[in-house]
């Protein structure tokens, strides 16, 4: 039972980091908390259900609703936070805007497809779990686990090694000298916002594969949770949304199969709550210390 | 010229007699609120739907105090200041002496005191909430509480299926779940089964596995769930997926009585008992008369709502007839004593106006997708 835990753990972790990476790096670089950021959790699971049901296969419709899901991501940061920064208002209205918008959004999203749950078709992806050693594990959920250190992998890469993340940090430290040092900023911001959109997509599809439930207001419940795990991991930090999304997940389900499941939820927010009062810059922070 | 003039008169006296006679078949007016637009008005139409079908045959048979039967219907939108602003103008405009509904309990806690007020008898066909009828003396209700069907549900499970242990599940954050969660602890220590484990979710919750994983290593014969649709699937999947066998049942409330259920949790969903107040193939003849009549008429499958309104209608028929005039006392008396059999099984009222008997509860199970009477 123990081992069949710590999958559990191991899973649900992953499926909080998963979502906190795109939230992290769009803070990280943009410096707005874009509130936004779970509805596009929302657009890529309806997209590749969408296309799902119109017979397209799991494997393509993943990436192509993540990348929709991206796009529009670009588009919505354009047509609200780009006028704001130009016009340098401060942080607090950004904030404003996206809680707006995220109202907004979401009433749209539930007029037009109504708060029933939906699935995927049967048969996208093998539902059986595979037993190995008395632990049980669906595909689904080694995609969540391997997608997470995989996204990892390759952010740090691009943010320490690739010349491009050379600039990314540049913008994160100091928008107006990295415009002056040559770094075209509009580019990279709509770079950063195409990335978190995908990556909160692509959260979205396999979330939704997992736990079967696809509705408007999927991205909205992940937001809090997704708060706690940035926060703990350090604003704007990749390996902390990593770490700190797998510690959340594992004591989540640590609680509750040990404890009582009724105290599940006040694991993370009280890990937040710590996190703020022993150290405020999360487990990896250096940006917001900085920012601070 | 008097031929004519007498003629005229003679048609005249004749049209005011045919008007007397015509006053004497004024039809007995009752008032219904029920919820006919808005997000929530699939419960307000298949109600009046009901209510319509079971007005037709009433009428066919003569009506009541030899006139016909007629429902004033308000719209109330599912909002209780437009419910209370209904029951103002039935009560006080029409003047009826009776009133249906309305539709949701919380509407009921809103009109409810204004009927008993003005002692007009109100009978909620839907309304499950408790304390629905301690609300006052003339507030009726047709529709048995979840803590009556519940036990009922309990007690099948283990006399057909042998259950003895079993592990509870409920959402702690959510009124409906969690007073459900109280019937079913009630009626699990009335039935002396042993409760391995409580373990409570968040009704947003879409994770399980931590829960089941814990249950299924205490081995219990079946799994009592309080939650709604979202989560009682949820669950369901997370069971099949950590490989907990089918034979453990999972037993809801009403929560998990919906047809939303199979849709998302597909075969994962099999097996799950239910007990609801009325089953559209419960093979008695005046429930297949109802169905056969409901979907000639309306071209649609009846659910459990237009059910309960199409017996509430003809206790209420029978009530003024026994009252003997269209009187809101003598109604609210005659119902108190009305038995009557009809598609939800024998009635009658309990001295608190609440049903009396659950021998019309039907214990369901989920098999291939659809709802069918456990054998």
């Amino acid at each position: 039972m123990f081992a069949q835990q710590l999958v559990n753990g191991l899973v649900v972790g992953s499926t909080y980091a998963l979502f906190a990476l795109g939230f992290t790096l769009m803070f990280g670089v943009l410096g707005v908390i874009n509130l936004t950021y779970g509805f596009y959790l929302s657009v890529g699971a309806f997209l590749a259900l969408f296309a799902t049901q119109h017979g397209v296969s799991i494997w393509l419709a993943l990436p192509l609703a993540a990348l929709a899901s991206g796009c529009v991501a670009v588009l919505i940061d354009g047509l609200l936070l780009t006028p704001l920064r130009r016009a340098k208002a401060p942080e607090l209205a950004s904030l404003m805007v996206t809680l707006g918008a995220t109202l907004l959004l979401y009433s749209l999203a539930n007029a037009a497809l109504s708060t029933d749950i939906r699935r995927f078709p049967p048969g996208v992806i093998d539902a059986n779990a595979l037993e190995i050693a008395g632990i049980r594990i669906t595909m689904t959920q080694c995609l969540i686990i391997a997608a997470a250190g995989i996204i990892v992998s390759v952010l740090l890469w691009v943010m320490n090694g690739a010349r491009i993340g050379l600039g990314l940090r540049a913008l994160a430290e100091r928008p107006d000298a990295a415009a002056l040092m040559g770094v075209n900023a509009g580019a990279l911001v709509r770079l950063v916002s195409l990335a978190s959109g995908t990556l909160a997509g692509a959260s979205g599809v396999l979330i939704g594969l997992n736990y079967n439930a696809i509705q408007p207001y999927m991205g909205e419940v992940m937001m809090l949770k997704g708060f706690a795990v940035i926060i703990l991991g350090g604003l704007g930090d990749i390996r902390g949304a990593l770490v700190a999304g797998l510690v959340v997940g594992m004591l989540e389900t640590l609680t509750a199969g040990y404890v009582a499941s009724s105290w599940k939820d006040a694991v993370g927010f009280v890990l937040l709550v710590l996190t703020l009062w022993i150290r405020p810059s999360g487990l990896f922070g250096r940006l917001a210390v900085k920012r601070a | 010229m008097i031929t004519r003039r007498f003629a005229l008169a003679a048609a005249s006296l004749a049209a005011m007699v045919y008007a007397g006679a015509a006053a004497a078949q004024t039809p007995v007016t009752i008032g219904a609120i029920e919820i006919l637009t808005g997000p929530n008005n699939k419960y307000g139409v298949a109600i009046k739907n009901g209510f319509d079908l079971a007005l037709e045959e009433v009428n066919k048979a003569g009506g009541v105090l030899g006139a016909p039967l007629a429902i004033a219907y308000e719209d109330s939108a599912g909002n209780k200041d437009q419910a209370l602003n209904a029951a103002r103008q039935l009560i006080g405009g029409k003047k009826v002496p009776l009133i249906l509904g309305p539709t949701l309990s919380n509407e009921m806690f809103a009109v409810g005191p204004i009927a008993v007020e003005r002692k007009i008898p109100i009978v909620g066909t839907s309304t499950t909430a408790n304390g629905i009828t301690a609300i006052g003396p003339y507030v009726f209700r047709t529709s048995l509480p979840e803590s009556d069907v519940v036990p009922v549900t309990l007690r099948t499970a283990k006399e057909k299926l042998g259950v003895k242990k079993v592990a509870v599940m409920y959402g702690n954050d959510d009124a409906f779940t969690k007073s459900g969660y109280d019937v079913m602890k009630a009626a699990i220590e009335k039935l002396g089964l042993e409760t391995v484990t409580t373990e409570t979710f968040g009704g947003k919750d879409t994770d399980f596995s931590a829960q089941l994983t814990k249950i299924k290593s205490l081995n219990p014969d079946a799994i009592v769930v309080s939650a709604l649709v979202e989560a009682g699937a949820g669950i369901l999947l997370a069971k099949k997926a950590l490989g907990i066998p089918d034979s453990v049942r999972v037993i809801g409330g009403n929560g998990l009585n919906s047809p939303q259920v199979p849709l998302v949790a597909r075969e994962a969903a099999d097996g799950t008992l239910v007990g609801s107040p009325w089953f559209i193939d419960k093979p008695d003849a005046a429930n297949q008369k109802f169905v056969a009549d409901y979907k000639a008429k309306y071209n649609m499958d009846p659910d459990q709502f237009a059910a309960q309104a199409y017996d509430t209608l003809f206790i209420v028929a029978q009530a003024i007839k026994d009252a003997g005039a269209p009187n809101a006392e003598k109604i609210r008396d005659a119902l108190g004593k009305v038995k009557h059999n009809g598609v939800m099984g024998p009635f009658s009222f309990t001295p608190d106006r609440d049903p009396a008997d659950t021998s019309g509860v039907v214990v369901i199970e989920m098999k291939g997708g659809k709802f069918q009477i456990l054998k």
